[in-house]
């Protein structure tokens, strides 16, 4: 019998190889775990269910898929079936990865928990009480629950990172332009990135090999400058690693999510590497009100296209065009979109585009430098990737500042571009804490080789303790 | 009462003839069945993105350099935001700050010299669907019962041409405008149709008393799809704005459509009004970064444009056929025919034209042997030839065999006929008022058939007129 909590996407992808196992029973076994408990964990919009004959795969419902729902968690995308595949959903078929399923997600990535999918949340596998983060919450719920051996999910502000670290799993966010957008329900343009969520670090490899490289369909899309190497070297010798005081130290940062990072750093130097403290005041000082500038204006934009009359949600009732609009987009958004393009509206208007956007975008500027700065002394940077562990289900739900707070320590270095792999590094509370682990621009392989490396040593179980066997 | 002095300024919107779309693959045609010619990019389905069109950007420089722009090294497209249901992403790309092209100067010819018109920007856009209006007043949205989006034009490839306000009379639009699609005709980047949109063209109209230098307030007429109508609109609209100044009121910053049936001139709401359009960058697309070789091959590319050529054949034909030749792309038939030159710049434009032969098809040997024997051979011989001129394998010879009745016993009854029939005429021509003869000329040549010589008929009428 396969326990799917334990299983790897690189020992499931053996199994089908030695043919111990065929592709259509590994999919119908997913199949089997999520009537057993996804009810619970509600991981999942829509259950796929593909046959085939390589390892499944969940994708976050943002993802477009032919034929199949993606509503991006949004009810103004409610019976929406799109008529052609994105890019990453394409290589994904291409290398014969069947689909499980569509994942719940934060409606239109916007969020740090699940809370606002239109849908209802989904919940932690670790502490069903608790939120598995967000927005790409549904993934990580999946892939940690057994559900699906890997999946894909989407970072804006920290959508991937910071989910993986509240799940105990690997997920990368890899350097803007690495990864087709082309299919992806657009949040913010200049931000959003589809990268892995996985067990393993070597599994994250894998399947960022997959789906990198340039694609004729997004103009933002450059070619790798080298292969993806999956990691397998143990020690981190010949590696300057940076602490960025302000992003290990910022406010907020539970205790035990420092000490399980400052465990994870010791280690790092008993790997062979050389530690040493660092700065990025400017960019944590600020990266949140930056980003929280740019994000929204470019969401305003985006979601504008959302109007009732092409596909999608149409809101019912007689009246002029305005009302057409006015009532669909109303009834059709949540919260949170609304929320967010009523600030990037505002932020884009005449006579405060200077003073918000402008400005915003100015400080992006002097957020990528000083970056830079620091990757002249350092290959790579830690810090941890959420200031808390896993929260309960409500506790942020009411206080969007409290809920952007989540995101403090993934959003800079998103505002410049860089690539971030959070990997689990112990636990608090009984919950897991993430690793971040940032590199300059193309740097995933150099990630990949430090994650596996502390991945080893730290010796983390990704299987939630309720759920062992 | 004081002289005014109108202050035009143009904006110009040409549809590029690319193969495909500005950012998807669809083909871009029109004429199809509605919304055939779509796909989920210029649909806008979620998760879509652009891809320019190479070809586009390269026309776009191409005409840059013709309109003597300052090309961008680094040009930016932005998105222009608004809701309308032709729209279908909720924004146009368009461009903004950095255009494309930017600084030039387009030099039109008048009878009086030249005028250069200061170009402010050409940038590149996409057009907008086409939405169409059922039930209501006149086509527009407000009191329609329903209304309907034909997206095959959405995503064309679109530059505007933004002019200085350098232009001050209805007729130097006009002109200037003529010239401007001839030049683009002629680069190959569009039809430039203005029945069929695929020439659109503004104005911004303002008058001030002659010494001002400030502006006045402007207003912006829209619509008007043909070379007359731009005419006739901007000239409707000086003649408003004179006279509201004229009885002491103040003209009204308003976008403004003119009636050509009418000859009138209206408020016209549209979207367009009062809109914050919160432009900025487009972030899923990077800069346009148009290359040297680019624009030297664009350089390389551009032949004698229109209005020097005008200067040219000025000094053979005079300015109004030059301009006539020129603007009408008739002046490469023109120089393929060798002869008198006024003999063949009048006959390709009026005779020739009337007949409405492509100009491009005609033999040009043929035809300048058939110019240089048109008073031997019966008039209707020559209309029957130069209507036969564009068909292959066509030959002179086989009209000049025939020829003209010059026999004055002949002619003479018809003469005296014609003379006896318009008594009125006769007089007007002894009187001083010699242009009548060609009216008599023409009368005889009815009774003929065509077929008298009209230089014999010439010589008769003024002898037996004198007599
Ligand atoms: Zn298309």
């Amino acid at each position: 019998m396969i326990d799917t909590l334990r299983l790897t996407a690189e020992q499931a992808a053996g199994l089908l190889e030695s043919g111990e196992l065929s592709g259509d029973e590994l999919a119908g076994t997913y199949v089997e775990a999520i009537g057993e408990r996804d009810p619970e964990l509600h991981a999942y919009l829509h259950v796929v269910g593909e046959p085939g004959n390589g390892v499944p795969i969940a994708l976050k419902d943002n993802i477009t898929t032919r034929g199949v729902p993606t509503t991006a968690g949004s009810r103004i995308l409610e019976g929406y079936v799109p008529v052609f595949d994105s890019t990453v959903a394409t290589r994904v078929k291409e290398a014969g990865l069947p689909l499980i399923g569509k994942t719940n997600l934060d409606e239109f990535a916007m969020g740090s928990s699940t809370e606002n999918s239109a849908y209802g949340p989904s919940r932690n596998p670790w502490d069903p009480e608790r939120v598995p983060g967000g927005s790409s919450g549904g993934t990580a719920a999946a892939v940690a629950g057994g559900l699906a051996p890997w999946g894909l999910g989407s970072d804006t502000g920290g959508s991937i990172k910071q989910p993986a670290s509240l799940c105990g799993l690997v997920g990368l966010r890899p350097t803007y332009g690495t990864v087709s957008r082309y299919g992806i329900v657009a949040f913010a343009s200049s931000l959003d990135q589809v990268g892995p969520i996985t067990k393993t670090v070597r599994d994250c490899a894998r399947l960022y090999a997959t789906i990198a490289g340039r694609d004729a369909c997004d103009s933002t899309t450059v070619e790798l400058p080298e292969a993806v190497a999956v990691p397998d070297a143990e020690d981190l010798k010949g590696i300057r690693i940076g602490i960025p005081k302000e992003l290990n130290e910022a406010e907020g940062i539970e205790p035990g999510v420092s000490a399980a990072v400052a465990k994870a750093i010791e280690l790092a130097e008993s790997l062979g590497a050389e530690v040493g403290e660092c700065r990025l005041p400017r960019s944590v000082d600020y990266g949140l009100a930056c980003y929280y500038l740019v994000a929204p204006a470019e969401a305003s934009s985006n979601l504008a296209r959302y109007d009732g009359v092409r596909y999608g949600f149409r809101a019912a009732g007689d009246g002029d065009l305005t009302a057409l609009y006015s009532r669909t987009r109303w009834e059709g958004f949540g919260p949170e979109p609304r929320r967010r393009i009523l600030i990037g509206t505002y932020a884009l208007s005449a006579g405060y585009y200077d003073a918000f956007y402008g400005q915003a975008q100015k400080v992006r500027t002097v957020i990528a430098q000083e970056h830079a700065a620091a990757f002249e002394d350092y290959d790579l940077l830690l810090s941890p990737t959420s200031p808390t562990v896993a929260f309960k289900v409500g506790d942020k739900a009411e206080n969007p500042l409290a809920m952007y707070l989540s995101d403090l320590l993934t959003i800079p270095s998103n505002m410049a571009g860089l690539p971030g792999l959070s990997i689990p590094c112990g636990l608090s509370e009984g919950l897991p804490v993430g690793l971040q682990i940032l590199g300059p621009q193309f740097s995933e392989n150099l990630m990949f080789r430090a994650g596996h490396a502390l991945e080893q040593a730290i010796a983390f179980d990704f299987v939630p303790e309720r759920l062992r066997a | 009462m004081p002289e005014w002095e109108p202050v035009i300024g143009l904006e110009i919107h040409v549809q590029l003839k690319t193969r495909t779309k500005m950012f998807c693959g669809c083909e871009n045609v029109s004429g199809e069945s509605e919304n055939t010619r779509t796909c989920p990019v210029c649909l806008a389905h979620p998760g879509t993105l652009p891809v320019p069109n190479k070809q586009a950007i390269e026309w776009t420089v191409k005409l840059g350099v013709a309109l003597g722009c300052e090309i961008a090294s680094r040009a930016l497209f932005h998105r222009k935001n608004y809701f309308y249901p032709d729209l279908p992403k909720g924004y146009q790309i368009s461009q903004y700050d950095i255009p494309l092209c930017a600084g030039g100067k387009f030099v039109v010819p008048g009878p009086d010299g030249d005028r250069k018109i200061g170009i402010v920007r050409a940038h590149l856009e996409e057009d907008a669907a086409k939405t169409i209006h059922v039930g209501g007043s006149g086509g527009r949205i407000a009191g329609a019962e329903y209304s309907l989006v034909d997206f095959n034009r959405g995503g064309t490839p679109l530059v505007e041409i933004v002019s200085e306000p350098d232009v001050h009379s209805a007729d130097e639009a006009r002109r200037f405008l003529q010239l401007l699609r001839q030049t683009v005709v002629e680069l190959g980047i569009s039809d430039a149709e203005m029945e069929k949109g695929s020439l659109r063209c503004d104005a911004n109209v303002s008058v001030r008393e002659a010494g001002e230098t400030d502006f006045r307030t402007k207003t912006e007429l829209k619509n008007m799809n043909s070379f007359k109508f731009v005419a006739d609109g901007i000239e409707a609209e000086i003649r408003r704005q004179v006279e509201i100044y004229e009885a002491g009121g103040e003209v009204v910053q308003e976008t403004l459509h003119f009636d050509p049936g009418s000859g009138t001139i209206a408020p016209l709401r549209s979207k367009e009004e009062a809109h914050d359009y919160r432009y900025f960058p487009e972030p899923d697309l990077v800069p346009v970064e148009p290359s040297v070789e680019m624009i030297a091959a664009a350089m390389d590319d551009i032949g004698e444009l229109p209005a020097a050529r005008i200067r040219r054949l000025e000094t053979e034909v005079g300015f109004d056929l030059a301009e006539g030749l020129v603007s009408s792309g008739r002046d490469r038939l023109y120089e393929r025919v060798s002869g008198d030159r006024r003999a063949v710049a009048n006959v390709v434009m009026n005779q020739l034209a009337a007949t409405g032969v492509d100009p491009e098809a005609v033999n040009g040997t043929e035809l300048a042997k058939l110019i240089a024997e048109r008073e031997r051979i019966p008039r209707a011989a020559f209309t029957e030839a130069l209507e036969r001129s564009g068909d292959p394998g066509f030959s002179a010879d086989d009209y000049l065999g025939e020829t003209a009745i010059s026999d004055a016993s002949e002619l003479d009854p018809v003469i005296d006929k014609v003379l006896a029939e318009n008594q009125a005429q006769v007089e007007t021509f002894r009187a001083g008022k010699e242009g009548v003869l060609g009216f008599l000329v023409g009368q005889v040549m009815k009774e003929t058939g065509g077929k008298a010589d009209a230089r014999v008929v010439n010589e008769r009428l003024r002898e037996k007129i004198s007599s």
